[in-house]
């Protein structure tokens, strides 16, 4: 190698470095303009955020300093408070059911089913409808006077009563059932993405081995694509605390204020009231929400990528 | 008794037929090799053995039960796969306690189990770990632990060593050789390596298109394989074969290199109605240097010339590759005594060694 190195000839070898200059520095102009831009969009707007949530801002923004004053003020909100439980209630329900059916879904069609490939669209095309057109829909749907209440009374079932959305208590269900409608589709894709890639000797080994099929669900097949559960839940989850759009358009944050989430009432202060540093306090708080998952689960990814590597 | 008995065994997806009638016999503590070529149903077979495939038609007994319809939970069956499936989110330990747990065996004897398999196989010292975390022989003993805690009547291995590297290869095939000794159980082992089918089985069946070709003994396979398929796919060079023509009971004629016929005396004569033409099937083991000292020790050896074509020595034994009319053929010398390339060598052919075939059934005359 080292006579190699010896035979280039001398013109080439000062040629050289300018080309390789020019090779390394590639990557980052094309990249440079995206991650520019990434830590405007994210970083510096982020810590903007921050500080407009610390000032006086009202209908604009402003730079007098009034500590956690608009933390505080926040935190008294009945509203807010609201907000913030549907948050919590609002991503258990929908992240547990809708990976709950998705999974059905998936095992299901993991059973070699005829038309598999009819059956996959057919789950999966709620997440190809904007959550706009799923709330608009569903709405409908909920509607009692024209919607599925309708439609059964019409059956001859007079009695019959479905209007969560009508109900302060309820309708808070109805964006659940309908966030679960909406992605337990895209859960079932992942789910059966993982089902496939176990060694059908697995399954084999297990059968052999006695264990039914439940067991071998429960014990060899879903342990091994733990890792797809969680990646689906954080996914779910930054889809959970972003709600806006389906409630928007669904409920519109009622009955009164049962419906309202964070992101909803972000919008309300800001571009409604006119309370600035109040609804930044807010958006600082669903940030806060979306890091205690998002942090554990990267500094978990981390971990587990050190620990493979010094299994090799 | 036998422990295994299969009775014109047929298998077909749809009007694809992969087994066409399968007879096999496995005696009581027997080992019995499944070989041939990929596609040729021995894996097939082996998953109907295990009753993770459908029978067709036909029969198959383990001990004295017919086990066509049983689950294969219940066919008192162990098997080792290929990928050794070994459940990637257990221990070693739950791995090989897994079956018993299944079928609800008490703790105490799952761990008494356990113990008396992992010393056997030297891996109690792995027992805590997971798969992940274990080299690929390791594994291989994880998976053979977890079969033979079963104490099965029969032990299914489906190609158990091929992803292993070739050294690796060899050490755990003589420790599968020394654990059926050891353990004593019937065992069938599907393998396409032709090796490991001669190191390891006492019965080995040669398959080809969903058919066992052969069924015997290592050396009866090799020394009288039944028709030119066995004859080809067993040893390695494989066997020469030579078109020759019949001039007299007891003697041949084959083209030489320079075109002219060279008359090789037969072994034995020939059976009245055997073919004109024939061909001559001949180890490169067989084939030697000519020297008067060879022919009072071997007095059925032949001899013809050859030029040489090329030479491979491989350390133990040097290969060369010997013209013979239009065709080339492969000799295995002692290194010392090598032909060198371009040599024209006189050949003595060990001729009661020698297997005649028919040259249009393929069949051993």
């Amino acid at each position: 190698m080292s006579t190699h190195d010896l035979i280039v000839p001398a013109a080439a070898a000062a040629a050289r470095p300018w080309r390789e200059r020019l090779g390394t520095m590639v990557p980052i102009l094309v990249l440079a303009p995206s991650i520019a831009a990434s830590f405007i969009y994210v970083f510096v707007f982020t810590l903007w955020t921050l500080y407009i949530s610390l000032s006086n801002s009202s209908l604009l923004p402003t730079y007098g300093f009034v500590g956690l004053d608009n933390y505080a003020s926040l935190w008294a909100n009945r509203r807010w408070n609201i907000a913030y439980t549907n948050l919590f209630l609002f991503s258990g329900f929908y992240i547990v059911g809708s990976m709950a059916v998705g999974l059905l879904l998936a095992i299901a069609i993991d059973q070699r089913v005829r038309g598999e490939a009819a059956w996959r669209t057919i789950f999966l095309y709620p997440l190809a409808v904007s959550f706009i057109v799923t709330g608009t829909v569903w709405s409908w749907l909920y509607n009692p006077v024209d919607g599925i209440q309708a439609f059964v009374r019409g059956l001859g079932w007079t009695d019959f009563s479905f209007a969560l959305t009508a109900n302060r208590n309820t309708a808070i269900y109805a964006v659940i059932i309908t966030g679960i409608w909406q992605s337990s589709g895209f859960a079932m894709a992942l789910f059966l993405a993982g089902l496939r890639s176990v060694d059908p000797d697995l399954v084999k080994a297990a059968q052999i081995d006695g264990a039914s099929v439940f067991r071998t669900y429960r014990r060899v097949i879903l342990p091994t694509i733990a890792p797809i559960f969680l990646a689906v839940a954080v996914i779910q989850i930054q889809f959970a605390i972003k709600t806006f759009d389906l409630v928007a358009a669904l409920t519109r944050g009622g009955p009164g204020v049962s419906t309202t989430f964070p992101a909803i009432y972000v919008y309300d202060l800001m571009f409604q009231r006119g309370q600035i540093g109040e609804g930044a306090a807010a958006a600082m708080m669903m940030l806060a929400a979306v890091a205690a998952v998002l942090v554990p689960y990267s500094l978990w990814i981390v971990w587990r990528r050190r620990a493979e590597g010094r299994n090799g | 008794m036998s422990a295994l008995m299969i009775r014109n065994l047929h298998k077909s997806y749809g009007s694809l037929e992969i087994l066409a009638g399968i007879n096999l016999e496995a005696k009581t503590g027997e080992f019995v090799a499944l070989v041939g070529p990929s596609g040729c149903g021995k894996s097939t077979l082996l998953a109907m053995i295990a009753g993770l495939e459908t029978v067709t038609s036909g029969e198959i007994w383990i001990g004295d039960r017919l086990v066509n319809s049983v689950q294969p939970k219940d066919r008192d069956i162990a098997m080792v796969f290929q990928s050794y499936a070994l459940y990637p989110t257990m221990t070693v330990r739950q791995n090989i306690t897994f079956g018993m747990e299944s079928r609800g065996v008490p703790k105490a004897a799952q761990a008494e189990a356990v113990q008396r398999v992992a010393a056997l196989l030297q891996i109690e010292q792995l027992l805590k770990r997971k798969p992940g975390q274990l080299s690929g022989g390791q594994r291989q003993r994880v998976a053979m632990g977890r079969a033979l805690v079963r104490d099965p009547k029969l032990f299914l291995f489906d190609e158990p060593l091929s992803n292993l590297d070739a050294k690796l290869r060899v050490d755990m095939r003589t420790e599968i050789k020394k654990l059926h000794h050891r353990v004593g159980k019937t065992t069938v082992y599907v393998t396409h390596d032709q090796v490991e089918a001669m190191t390891l089985a006492s019965r080995i069946a040669v398959m080809n298109q969903g058919s066992v070709q052969q069924f015997d003994t290592p050396k009866r396979i090799y020394d009288r394989p039944t028709n030119m398929f066995v004859a080809g796919f067993m040893g390695s060079p494989a066997m020469n074969f030579i078109p020759a023509r019949l001039t007299g009971s007891t003697s041949i004629s084959v083209r030489a290199a320079d075109g002219s016929d060279a008359s090789l005396a037969l072994a034995a004569p020939m059976p009245a109605g055997a073919p004109k033409d024939i061909v001559l099937g001949i180890r490169p083991e067989h084939i030697y240097r000519f020297t008067t000292d060879l022919k009072s020790r071997k007095p059925a050896v032949a001899s013809m010339q050859a030029p040489v074509e090329l030479v491979e020595p491989t350390g133990a034994e040097t290969l060369a590759v010997l013209r013979l009319g239009d065709l080339e053929i492969t000799g295995r010398f002692e290194p010392d005594d090598a032909p060198v390339m371009g040599e024209t060598i006189t050949l003595g052919i060990d001729m009661s060694r020698a297997c005649l075939f028919d040259p249009t059934t393929k069949a051993l005359l």
